[in-house]
């Protein structure tokens, strides 16, 4: 047996120093389905607790939505369980064909292609595309998947300070000898619920030669007067050359992602994608559910005007209420705590009181800006989210921060 | 020349990580990643940075996040390609 007792103590060692740094993550079990009220085994082995959801990315609130889930039961009736296969081999069926019709209309896109999850789509999207005369500029703080694709791939890479259009335009113009410069950047950051300036990055690649790729992870489905995304917002569909999203969040909640954007873009990605050629296709009844939540989003707006109003009202609760919020209009509302231990200690607290939330902290955000992130779904009723405003307000006076400012936060608890 | 480096690499982290409405002071001595100025992503320009203007070429094995922390360490490590 290679795993010997010395490799044993050694990884148990690993395990140890995670948990020292107080990075240790803990497992949390659902024992319902994913919505705005489920029941948690938290920690393991306690009994299950009801609470309201407010950190799931369920944005549209379809993860258990009823004709999503009769969508999914008609795909496994008709199209079966699995491919068993990857796509270009036998993986690919007339409903993955009609899905990825069905994405490239609804985002302004000339083709697309599914790819397992979102995070695959950004891992070969790259490696596909660009080669090492190419140069990636980059966000600094676009998600993981996406530094991990660029890492993958042979173009030289850059970044540019966060949303900074000055530092952008330095590194466009510092870059100009070559072939091919991509732009990358998140649509909506998931830690922050920042929008991209996409219209102002747009014009400053038109005017550099440049291309532009989106992560609109969290932002399909909702983001824009018709939930387009992050583009229809800023009013710049045509000017953006790709898109990743996923299948994961707001559109169903399953899993699946793509890559849309322009066509012979899209055909590289399939000639030379890694995940696309090695990795399992994208399973008949998901497929099938998302193209029903296609259909549901593109029928019309109810449900992401739902998110938005919930998204406002929750907003404007916890402000009245006297606490931090880092302003901004998406449904993701950072409850600004700036001390790691006091977001921890907090979203405790929120648990007791029936609000499932998380504390994030350095090395998740940067340190010094610990928040508890709240998530909005259009699933909320208005008599969840005034029970989410009452508790912070609730667990606010305990620590004593209602109606302070980063600063006076920081002097009581330090960052 | 070791002081003159040393301002030139400081004022160019400042410039490349520091954001004018960041409330950060950074020296010599000031730890860049692990204190999260600098993150090992974006850590890229530095070296391309250096290997221009100090006309060195820094093996990846060595442009380690460690050897990167201070301004400081940063110019050692450029000092023992120079020579
Ligand atoms: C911005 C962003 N991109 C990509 C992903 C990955 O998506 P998926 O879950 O489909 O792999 C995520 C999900 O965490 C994300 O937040």
């Amino acid at each position: 047996m290679a795993y010997s007792a010395k490799a044993r103590g050694l990884f148990a060692e690993d395990i140890q120093a995670i948990k020292d740094k107080g990075i240790y993550k803990e497992k949390r079990f659902i024992c319902s389905p994913q919505n705005a009220e489920i029941e948690v085994e938290y920690p393991e082995g306690a009994p299950k607790k009801k609470v309201l959801n407010f950190c799931a990315n369920n944005y549209l609130g379809l993860s258990n939505h009823p004709e999503i889930v009769k969508a999914a039961h008609e795909g496994l009736d008709e199209r079966g369980f699995g491919m068993s296969s990857v796509r270009f081999i036998c993986g690919t069926q007339d409903i993955h064909r009609e899905l990825q019709d069905k994405v490239s209309e609804f985002l302004g896109m000339e083709d697309t292609l599914l790819f397992p999850s979102c995070m695959d789509a950004n891992s070969g999207v790259f490696e596909s595309i660009l080669g090492p005369e190419d140069v990636i500029l980059a966000d600094r703080l676009i998600h993981a998947s996406l530094i991990d694709g660029i890492k993958l791939c042979s173009a030289q890479y850059d970044t540019f300070k966060h949303m900074n259009m000055k530092h952008l335009e330095k590194k466009l113009e510092l870059h100009q000898d070559k072939r091919h410069i991509l732009v990358v950047t998140d649509g909506v950051f998931s830690m922050d619920g920042d929008l991209a300036p996409l219209d102002e990055m747009c014009d400053l690649c038109d005017k550099y030669s440049a291309m532009i790729l989106v992560d609109e992870s969290h932002a399909s489905g909702f983001i824009g007067k018709t939930g387009r995304g992050t583009h229809e917002h800023f009013n710049c569909i045509d000017q953006v050359d790709l898109i990743t999203t996923t299948f994961g969040k707001g559109l169903g909640g399953a899993s699946g992602g793509c890559v849309s954007g322009k066509k012979e873009l899209i055909e590289l990605c399939r000639q030379n994608a890694r995940p696309y050629l090695f990795s399992n296709s994208m399973a008949p009844p998901i497929v099938n559910a998302s193209i029903r939540v296609m259909d549901l989003v593109t029928k019309d707006t109810e449900l992401r005007d739902k998110l938005e109003w919930n998204a406002a009202y929750f907003r404007k609760g916890v402000e009245e209420a006297g606490l931090c919020v880092r302003p901004g209009n998406t449904p993701i509302v950072p409850v600004m705590l700036y001390n790691a231990k006091l977001a921890n200690d907090m979203s405790r607290d929120m648990y007791a009181e029936g609000i499932y939330v998380i504390g994030f902290f350095f090395p998740v955000v940067p340190s010094g800006a610990a928040r508890i992130r709240v998530q909005l779904s259009a699933a909320h009723t208005r008599e969840h989210i005034d029970k989410a405003v009452a508790a912070f307000k609730k667990v606010g006076e305990k620590y004593g921060i209602l109606g302070l400012d980063k600063k006076g936060i920081i002097d009581k608890y330090g960052m | 020349m070791a002081e003159e480096m040393k301002d030139m690499v400081l004022e160019y982290v400042i410039d490349e990580y520091v954001d004018e409405d960041d409330e950060i002071e950074v020296g010599f001595e000031t730890p860049l990643i692990s204190s999260g100025i600098v993150d090992s992503f974006s850590m890229v320009s530095l070296k391309v940075f250096l290997e221009k203007k100090c006309h060195v070429s820094l093996p990846d094995k060595e442009a380690t996040p460690e050897a990167f922390d201070t301004v400081n360490k940063i110019c050692e490590l450029v000092r023992r390609f120079q020579d």
